[in-house]
């Protein structure tokens, strides 16, 4: 177990620059999730903490130690990869002891480190079988249980569920977290889903063009997303924004349609420029509220989704009652003004309460 | 819907189906016609041939005279004809040592090529030259590499260098001629077992290597264990394609040195021709071709047992 420090780490494939000098601490035992679209260095960057990629710039420290001119294998890390890597020509039993005989340990001691791995992820009736005769759920674990015969202090997962169906990935998902909370192991977690972040993360780095835009815990990145990028990535459906103006203690949408602030933000935020952001499950439907017109509906058992329209601008409501609104009619809504978000349009950052827009 | 105009729309006419299209629907006549042309070309250049050479082996024919069937005369002929048995063992010795050079090179060079180079495409395109080049040109070349008195490697050696005194003889005694063939057959086909194992490499995911990398594995534990076992299947059929060609090999030999000197580097197919052609008995000929294939079949079988599928390559069962 270990911290993991990256300073100003920069990564760039010729000319072409990737990584724009990040920089992340993660505690030990920590479980941080690297969340980003496609492209976003997220992927690069856990590349370069293996040791699978060089560091162009800046430094990458393991338990303290300077690791940039450390080879892979003496990083002490342990590697999930995306389509799992097995080595098809060994069975389940070799796959997991291949860095045991490499290091030519004796063959009791690997039967007793093998066997302790599989014990905890329950692959012991698997072992002499063949990575192709395992579904993918079971690939998965024998990935896992590699790492964790190497017993490293580091683990990283590289997108590890994206091959699975939606049913296993959930399932997966909490089998994961039950083993870093079992095995307490430093972990980097590569991922472009956001619910897969928001359930794992003790900590969430979302990432964006070779930048970080936010780093912090799930729930803050939520609440208090820092710019209008993790405000449109974290949450789903994802956040409803309206482009417009801030005049006279109310938000005035492109179509002069005037939408309610938050109290603490009616006085001093002012003037045009704004970016208007209310998640779709907190808006309500309240008969005094703002008239739309229901586009959709799609009923998900538990809430029902609702594609709206105000004027021009498109807007989803997630409602936990149950809408019988058919498309075409009107629908009065209004945000909670407390759970409202503030953006300035051009920078797209935060504007938090009491601050001039 | 407000019309109940029926007749507004367009109702697909019934029509009764030709004799024709009801022949070529009739699924036995259909199968027939689909494989006579195929079966036809089988037949009349590989069947009849194959049929016919077995058939002369049996008979004393030469050339101008229809021969009468002569059992196993000629094979017995032949047991006891030690140029056969010297054919018998240069072919083996051909094709073995060939085999070996060609593929060790062969896969060096594959996985060379599948490291990062510049020029990349450039350089695959060159290592396939010797491959398209005809090989009665690249024959051609190699006599005049070996030949006598005009040697680029003696001139080199002894004039350019002076390692040595006098020029090399390669082709002017057995030894020398039976390894300077086998030099021009494996950087014929170095190529063609370059080119397919870097395919076989190709296949090979990269993750992992990474895998072995993050495992520990050194650059020979990779090759070892990773690389080597992964490319085994192909290895395999690559190894039979190029062990018959090289059994089989004829231009090369019959260009260079047609069997010479004094018949030291006759291979079986270069033997039966000198028999059955120029020396016109064609039975003779025959029955030396007809030798050739318990060793075919033996190369075959080989294959057949080395490629069938390993365990590891099989579905997903799940029992």
């Amino acid at each position: 177990m270990a911290t993991v420090s990256i300073r100003e780490a920069r990564k760039a494939f010729g000319q072409f620059e990737v990584l724009h000098g990040v920089s992340v601490e993660i505690e030990d035992g920590e479980f941080v999730v690297l969340v980003g679209p496609s492209g976003c260095g997220k992927s690069t960057l856990l590349r370069m903490l293996a040791g699978l990629e060089n560091i162009t710039g800046g430094e990458i420290a393991i338990g303290g130690r300077v690791v940039n001119n450390v080879p892979p294998k003496d990083r002490d890390i342990a590697m999930v990869f995306q389509n799992y890597a097995l080595y098809p020509h060994m069975t389940v039993f070799d796959n997991m002891g291949f860095s045991m005989k490499l290091a030519k340990a004796p063959k009791d001691v690997m039967e007793r480190e093998v066997g302790r791995a599989a014990r905890i992820l329950g692959l012991e009736q698997l072992l002499h079988r063949y990575p192709r005769q395992l579904s993918g759920g079971q690939r998965q674990r024998v990935a896992m249980g590699r790492a964790i015969v190497r017993s490293p202090q580091v683990f990283l997962f590289d997108e590890p569920l994206s091959n699975l169906d939606a049913k296993l990935r959930v399932q997966m998902r909490s089998e994961i977290k039950e083993l870093h909370q079992r095995l307490k192991v430093t972990t980097v977690y590569v991922t472009h889903d956001q619910i897969e972040a928001m359930t794992m993360a003790d900590k969430i780095v979302v990432m964006n063009s070779g930048n970080i835009e936010q780093t912090g815990r799930p729930l803050d990145l939520y609440d208090r997303p820092a710019n209008l990028f993790v405000a449109g990535f974290i949450g789903s459906p994802a956040m409803n924004m309206l482009e417009g103006e801030v005049t006279d203690g109310h938000f005035r949408g492109p179509d002069g349609t005037a939408w309610p602030l938050p109290q603490a933000g009616k006085a001093g935020t002012n003037g045009a420029g704004v970016v208007y952001g209310v998640r779709p499950e907190h808006l309500r439907i309240d008969p005094d509220g703002i008239p739309a017109t229901v586009q959709i509906v799609e009923p998900t058992g538990s809430e029902t989704q609702v594609a709206l329209r105000v004027g021009e601008q498109a807007l989803i409501g997630a409602f936990r009652e149950r809408v019988s609104a058919r498309p075409g009619e009107v629908l009065p809504i209004s945000p909670d003004p407390d759970l409202v978000h503030l953006f300035d349009r051009k920078t797209g950052r935060r504007i938090d309460a009491g601050q001039p827009a | 819907m407000a019309g109940t105009d029926v007749s507004a729309h367009w109702v697909r006419p019934h029509i009764e189906p030709s004799w024709l299209a009801r022949l070529f629907d009739w699924k036995p006549f259909l199968i027939f016609i689909c494989m006579l042309p195929a079966a036809g070309l089988l037949l009349v250049f590989l069947t009849y041939p194959l049929g016919l050479g077995i058939w002369l082996a049996f008979t004393d024919t030469t050339i101008g005279r229809s021969g009468v069937w002569i059992g196993l005369e000629n094979f017995e002929y032949m047991m006891g004809d030690r140029l056969f048995w010297q054919a018998v063992f240069y072919s083996v010795f051909y094709t073995a040592v060939a085999t070996i050079g060609k593929f060790a090179l062969g896969l060096w060079l594959a996985l060379l090529l599948n490291n990062h180079l510049p020029f990349k495409s450039m350089l695959r395109a060159i290592i396939l030259l010797p491959w398209i080049v005809p090989t009665v040109l690249s024959a051609i070349a190699f006599w005049w590499i070996y030949d006598a008195q005009f040697s680029i490697i003696s001139y080199v050696v002894v004039d350019v260098l002076g390692w040595r005194d006098t020029y090399f003889d390669f082709l002017g005694s057995a030894w020398p001629a039976r390894w300077s063939l086998i030099a021009a057959n494996i950087w014929r086909g170095i190529p063609f077992v370059a080119i397919t194992l870097l395919a076989g490499l190709q296949t090979i995911s990269p993750s992992l290597y990474e895998a072995a990398l993050l495992d520990g594995s050194t650059g020979w534990q990779r090759f070892r264990y990773i690389t080597f076992p992964l490319l085994l299947p192909i290895l395999a059929i690559v190894m039979t394609f190029s062990i018959i060609f090289t059994f089989t090999d004829f231009q090369l030999v019959y260009a260079i040195t047609r069997g010479g000197p004094v018949n030291s580097t006759h291979l079986l197919a270069t033997l039966a021709f000198q028999r059955g052609i120029p020396g016109g008995n064609l039975g003779e000929g025959a029955a030396i071709a007809v030798s050739m294939i318990p060793f075919l079949v033996f190369a075959t079988l080989f294959s057949y047992f080395a490629l069938a599928r390993r365990k590891w390559q099989q579905g997903e069962s799940n029992d």
